[in-house]
C-alpha cells in the first residue's frame, strides 16, 4: 500500500536541501522564540508572581517548546511545501517515478516533522542551558513533540492540498494558529478564560500539547495516556486529509 | 520486444469539468518505434500524457502501459519509463550532478551503480565541466540536456518527450535532435509531443493528430502528407496577392486556402499558379513553390482558427 523507501527518498530530498542552509533556517526558527521567551519570561516575568506554581520564565519555557513544535512544522507544511508542490513542481516530477502522490505527501509530512523536531530540539536545548527541568523532561518530552509535530505537519498540509496561493495561509494563521498560540495554556493557565472559551480551548490540537508537556515537567503522568492517544488520534486524522484532499487536488487541476 | 506494444490507449474518454478533453481515443506505441502527438492547444495532449503514465484516470477505455494496466499499476509501470516535461523542472535547490542523483533515488537506485550511470549521463548531456554548478546558470539549452538525461537515470524502455525542445534556440535544438536520434537507433521507444512540425517530421516514425479529443489521422509523415496534401503547395502573399487569385485560378478543383494574408495552393492549382506567375511576373507577390509537409497536413486537419487552452 504504501512503499517506504519511497516516502524516505522524498524525505531525503528535503532533507539534503536543507542541509545546504541549516544555520539560516535554525537561526530563523529559534531566535524569534528565545527572544519572546527572554523578553516575556524574564521582563514580564520579573514583574509576575509564580504563575502555575513556578517562575514565569519557566511556565512560559515549556509552552515555548510546545508553540516552536506547532510553528516549525506548520510553515514547512504550508509555504515550503506549497513552493515544491505548485512553484517549482517537485512533487509532479516526483510523481513521474514510481513514486506515488500518497509517498510525497507522507514525506512532506515526515520532513515536516522532522524540521517541527530540529527546531523543537534546539529550543529544548535552549531550555536546559537555562536550567529549566530536568534530565527526565528533557527526555520524555521528546514523545509528546514527535506526535506533535507529525500532527501539526498533518494539519498543514491539509491546508496546503485547500490553497490555490502562498496568500491562502493567512486564513490559517488567523483563525487556527494565532488563536492556538494564544489559549492554549502556553502563556497563561487556561483557567483564566472563560468558561465557554475554556471548553472550546481544551480541544485545541495545542492545548493537548501544552497539557501533556507540563504534566512532564511536573510529574504528574495521570494524564499523559489520553493526552498521546488523543493527539494520535489527531494526527492520523489530519494525515489521512492531507493526502485524501490532495489526491483530490491533483486529479482536478494536476498541482 | 521489437514489435510488441508499449502504450496502448483504447476507446479512451476523459472529461474535465463537463468538457469533454478525450472523446473514445484510440492509440497504439510499438517498442522501438517514436510516435509524434501533435494538436492544436487544448486538443487533449497533456492529457493522453498523464494518462499515458498513470497520473490520472480515464472515465471509460483502457490504458496499458509496458503490460501493466493503468492507473492502478501506474507506479510499477513507471520504473522503466524515463518523462522529459514540457515545464521546466529541475530542481533548483541542487547542482547539475545532484539533480541526476536525487532523482535516480527515486527509482530505487543507490550506491556505486547510481554514481556511475549519473557520470555517464553527464557525458551524454555535455555537462561534464558544469558538474557542480548549481541548475540556475545553466542555459535553456543545458537545462533541456540535463533534463532529457535524468530521464534516462533508470535505462528506461519507453521515453516520454512533453515538447522537449520549445524555447530552445535552433543550436540548442539540434543538439537535443542529435541525442533523441541517438536514443531511437538504441532502440528506445518514444512518445513525443510537439508544436515544431520539423521536429515530428525528423524524429518520428509515425505521426498521430489529435484534435477535439480524438486521434483524426496517424501514419508515417511521408504518407500523410502524400495522402492529405499532395505533391506540391505555392504559397503567395504580397499586397497583390487577392487581385492574382482571382485573376489567375480556377474555381474548379483544388481549395485554395488562406492562412492570414498568405494565400495556400496545392498540387494542379499550384501548378498552374505558378505557370501563371512565371508568364506574368507580378511586382507586388511573392511566392515560393515547395513540396508538401507536415504543417499543411496540421491546418488541413485542423482548421487554422486560433486554439487557446
Amino acid at each position: 500500500m504504501i512503499n517506504f523507501h519511497a516516502v524516505f527518498q522524498v524525505w531525503r530530498r528535503n532533507f539534503l536541501v536543507w542541509r545546504k542552509l541549516a544555520l539560516p533556517s535554525l537561526l530563523g526558527n529559534v531566535v524569534d522564540p528565545v527572544m519572546a521567551l527572554m523578553a516575556f519570561g524574564l521582563g514580564l516575568g520579573s514583574m509576575l508572581p509564580n504563575v502555575g506554581g513556578m517562575p514565569y520564565l519557566n511556565y512560559l519555557a515549556v509552552g515555548a517548546v510546545c508553540i516552536s513544535a506547532m510553528n516549525a512544522p506548520t510553515f514547512e507544511a504550508l509555504y515550503s511545501a506549497f513552493s515544491r508542490m505548485h512553484t517549482q513542481k517537485t512533487w509532479q516530477v516526483i510523481m513521474n517515478t514510481p513514486v506515488r502522490l500518497r509517498e510525497v505527501v507522507l514525506g512532506e509530512c515526515s520532513w515536516a516533522a522532522s524540521k517541527g523536531l530540529i527546531s523543537t530540539g534546539a529550543m529544548l536545548l535552549i531550555v536546559a542551558l537555562l536550567g529549566i527541568g530536568d534530565v527526565q523532561f528533557w527526555v520524555l518530552s521528546w514523545f509528546v513533540l514527535i506526535l506533535a509535530c507529525l500532527m501539526f505537519a498533518g494539519f498543514g498540509l491539509c491546508i496546503n492540498a485547500r490553497a490555490p496561493s502562498y496568500d491562502f495561509f493567512m486564513f490559517y494563521f488567523t483563525l487556527v494558529v494565532t488563536p492556538m498560540t494564544f489559549l492554549s495554556g502556553a502563556f497563561f493557565p487556561r483557567e483564566q478564560l472563560p468558561e465557554w472559551l475554556r471548553m472550546v480551548a481544551d480541544y485545541m490540537p495545542l492545548s493537548v500539547v501544552v497539557d501533556a508537556l507540563r504534566g512532564i515537567y511536573a510529574r504528574d503522568f495521570s494524564m499523559l495516556p489520553a493526552l498521546l492517544v488523543q493527539m494520535a488520534v489527531y494526527a492520523t486524522v489530519g494525515i489521512g486529509l492531507a493526502i485524501f484532499l490532495t489526491e483530490r487536488r491533483f486529479k482536478r487541476k494536476g498541482a | 520486444m521489437a514489435g510488441s506494444t508499449v502504450l496502448n490507449l483504447s476507446g479512451v474518454r476523459k472529461t474535465y469539468g463537463g468538457r469533454a478533453v478525450l472523446t473514445g481515443l484510440n492509440f497504439s506505441l510499438n517498442a522501438g518505434e517514436c510516435v509524434a502527438l501533435l494538436g492544436p492547444n487544448g486538443a487533449g495532449k497533456s492529457t493522453t500524457i498523464a494518462l499515458a503514465l498513470g497520473l490520472a484516470q480515464a472515465d471509460d477505455g483502457v490504458v496499458e502501459l509496458l503490460g501493466k494496466t493503468l492507473p492502478e499499476a501506474g507506479h510499477i509501470a513507471r520504473q522503466d519509463v524515463g518523462v522529459v516535461p514540457q515545464y521546466d523542472a529541475l530542481d533548483p535547490d541542487f547542482t547539475v550532478f545532484e539533480n541526476l542523483m536525487v532523482f535516480g533515488r527515486y527509482f530505487g537506485l543507490h550506491g556505486k551503480q547510481l554514481r556511475e550511470r549519473a557520470e555517464l549521463l553527464l557525458g551524454f548531456a555535455q555537462l561534464v565541466n558544469r558538474r557542480n554548478d548549481s541548475v540556475a546558470t545553466l542555459s535553456g539549452g543545458m537545462r533541456r540536456r540535463l533534463m532529457l538525461a535524468r530521464a534516462l537515470i533508470n535505462q528506461p524502455k519507453v521515453l516520454f518527450l512533453d515538447e522537449p525542445t520549445t524555447g530552445l534556440d535552433p543550436q540548442a535544438k539540434h543538439v537535443i535532435w542529435d541525442r533523441l536520434v541517438d536514443l531511437k537507433r538504441q532502440g528506445m521507444a518514444m512518445f513525443l509531443t510537439t508544436h515544431y512540425m520539423d521536429e515530428a517530421q525528423r524524429l518520428a516514425d509515425r505521426v498521430a493528430v489529435l484534435d477535439h479529443g480524438d486521434i483524426v489521422a496517424c501514419d508515417k509523415p511521408l504518407t500523410l502528407i502524400r495522402n492529405v496534401v499532395g505533391h506540391a503547395v505555392l504559397e503567395l502573399w504580397g499586397a497583390g496577392a487577392a487581385r492574382c487569385v482571382s485573376q489567375h485560378v480556377s474555381s474548379k478543383g483544388e481549395p485554395i486556402e488562406q492562412r492570414g494574408e498568405t494565400f495556400y495552393f496545392r498540387n494542379g492549382k499550384a501548378d498552374e499558379m505558378l505557370e501563371a506567375l512565371k508568364r506574368s511576373p507580378q511586382s507586388d507577390v511573392d511566392y515560393i513553390y515547395r513540396p508538401g509537409n507536415l504543417e499543411d497536413v496540421f491546418f488541413s486537419l485542423t482548421g487554422r482558427a486560433l486554439r487557446d487552452d
